[in-house]
């Protein structure tokens, strides 16, 4: 299961956790989060921009 | 050691947010005690009454406007500029500091005593209906500035902080928002997408339907698409929108169980009134500032240049630092305390409070800031988010110049945010 941060704000999409407040549900791999979803923190960077946590 | 030295030691250190140990800082904050100053404004009931028993004159119901049209923008002039930031060094530490949380949430229980307080003296005060008209305007100012509380305390990741906002917005009815403004306005602005984002050419009183109908829409819709990847509808409450509203609603009831029907009208006035307060602040913060789309046909990033700025202390201090738009843009989680000026960030004539005024007269907006806006982009207009309607007009008012205007002082735009 990956992880990936908002290059602005630091969030970090968990894949373990997913964001069901979001409609992604524990375990929801980042690849099918949609395309045009934005950090739900900051707003300020979209999906394509977010970095692989190593 | 004495117990005192380990003492104040200890006072010394502080953890940061991500667990590593902070030292205090020996810069100080110029502005530390002076965001205890916005709390005068949940206080404009209590000291519109005190004037009014003091003098006598029923006038002083009309206080609340009276100290943010007049006697703000004046401050601005005098008390002037104040441009100086905060060390990167110290960020961290301004941010961890909850004595700046505690200056934001003390506004709501002034805020919500100052309402009860005016629900009592529309039915039980034996105010004339002009005093009531001139306390329901005074609330409007608190309810207003309200949501630039509910503004700073909506964008932090605190589910608690969060929750605070939508209990600061119930008053104006408003709490949709806190939806909007963070996943709609802060994705879009600066675009003719955005309801938020004024055009040029667009006066305050064409912006305020579509803001007002954008933003709703927008709410919705961004709710609706939600709860539709969680498999529902959006007639749920767990709808922010619908649970937002919902909580006016209550709000609404219970004051007019208690205090009698008497007090709706005056409850509506207040509510429109402060979300026009809202509205004309968001009329002046990107008025015909446009990002410019890149190859792949994405907007390009929000940078400096894309938001107005002020450093007047006055309006600053009042607003919790909401004219270091551009840093808030560029950071929007950053709370206010750190908020910064940037040089390259195009700056208004003078602090939010003058500049609502002007808005309130096309005439005076246009000959303020439409020269500003071509200033800003030298002259060259198709950069400009320019109004539809009013394209014909500006395009013939500033045809683009036959050689490129020299770049306005203090324009060398890197996007440094």
């Amino acid at each position: 299961m990956g992880r990936w941060r908002c290059p602005a704000c630091g969030y970090v999409y968990d894949e373990q956790q997913g964001h069901p407040h979001e409609g992604f549900p524990p375990g929801t791999p980042f690849s099918e989060v949609p395309e045009e979803w934005h950090c739900p923190d900051c707003g300020v960077r979209d999906k394509v921009d977010f970095e692989p946590v190593p | 050691m004495s117990a005192v030295t380990s003492a104040s030691d200890h006072h010394d250190l502080a953890t940061g947010p991500d667990g590593q140990v902070l030292e205090r800082p020996r810069w100080r904050d110029s502005k530390r005690y002076a965001w205890l100053l916005g709390l005068i404004v949940p206080l404009l009931p209590f000291i519109s009454w005190g004037l009014v028993e003091l003098t006598g004159l029923g006038v002083f119901w009309f206080y609340g406007p009276v100290l943010i049209f007049g006697v703000f923008p004046l401050l601005d002039l005098v008390a002037g500029l104040d441009a100086s930031n905060p060390p990167d060094s110290v960020i961290k530490w301004l941010e961890q500091d909850r004595y700046y949380r505690w200056c934001t949430y003390l506004f709501l229980p002034l805020q919500y005593a100052g309402l009860i307080f005016a629900c009592w003296m529309w039915s039980h005060g034996g105010l004339s209906v002009l005093e009531s008209l001139g306390l329901a305007l005074t609330v409007a100012m608190v309810a207003g500035v309200a949501i630039n509380t509910a503004h700073e305390l909506g964008h932090k990741r605190a589910s608690s902080e969060r929750w605070l906002s939508r209990v600061a917005l119930a008053q104006t009815g408003y709490g949709h928002f806190f939806i909007e403004h963070n996943r709609g306005h802060h994705v879009r602005v600066a675009t003719p997408e955005d309801p938020a984002s004024a055009r040029m050419g667009e006066s305050f009183y064409a912006f305020w339907p579509r803001t007002v109908s954008g933003s709703l829409r927008s709410a919705w819709e961004l709710e609706r698409v939600r709860l539709e990847r969680m498999g529902r509808g959006p007639w749920t409450i767990r709808n922010d929108a619908l649970s937002a509203w919902a909580m006016t609603l209550v709000l609404y009831a219970v004051l007019a169980l208690v205090f009698g029907p008497i007090v709706l009208p005056y409850l509506l006035i207040q509510a429109v009134v402060g979300f026009s307060l809202l509205e004309v602040v968001n009329y002046l913060e990107h008025y015909g500032l446009r990002r410019g789309r890149r190859e792949d046909g994405r907007y390009e990033r929000t940078a400096p240049e894309h938001s107005w700025n002020s450093n007047n202390v006055a309006s600053n201090v009042l607003l919790y630092h909401l004219q270091r738009h551009s840093d808030h843009h560029a950071n929007p989680l950053r709370r206010y305390q750190a908020l910064r000026h940037f040089d390259e960030a195009p700056q208004l004539p003078t602090g939010y409070a003058g500049m609502i005024l002007a808005a309130v007269f096309p005439p005076v907006w246009r000959r303020v800031m439409d020269h500003r806006v071509v200033e800003h982009y030298r002259g060259d207009l198709d950069l400009a988010n320019i109004s539809p309607r009013a394209r014909a007009r500006v395009l013939a008012r500033y045809p683009a110049p036959e050689t490129a205007m020299p770049a306005p002082a203090g324009e060398g735009l890197t996007g440094s945010a």
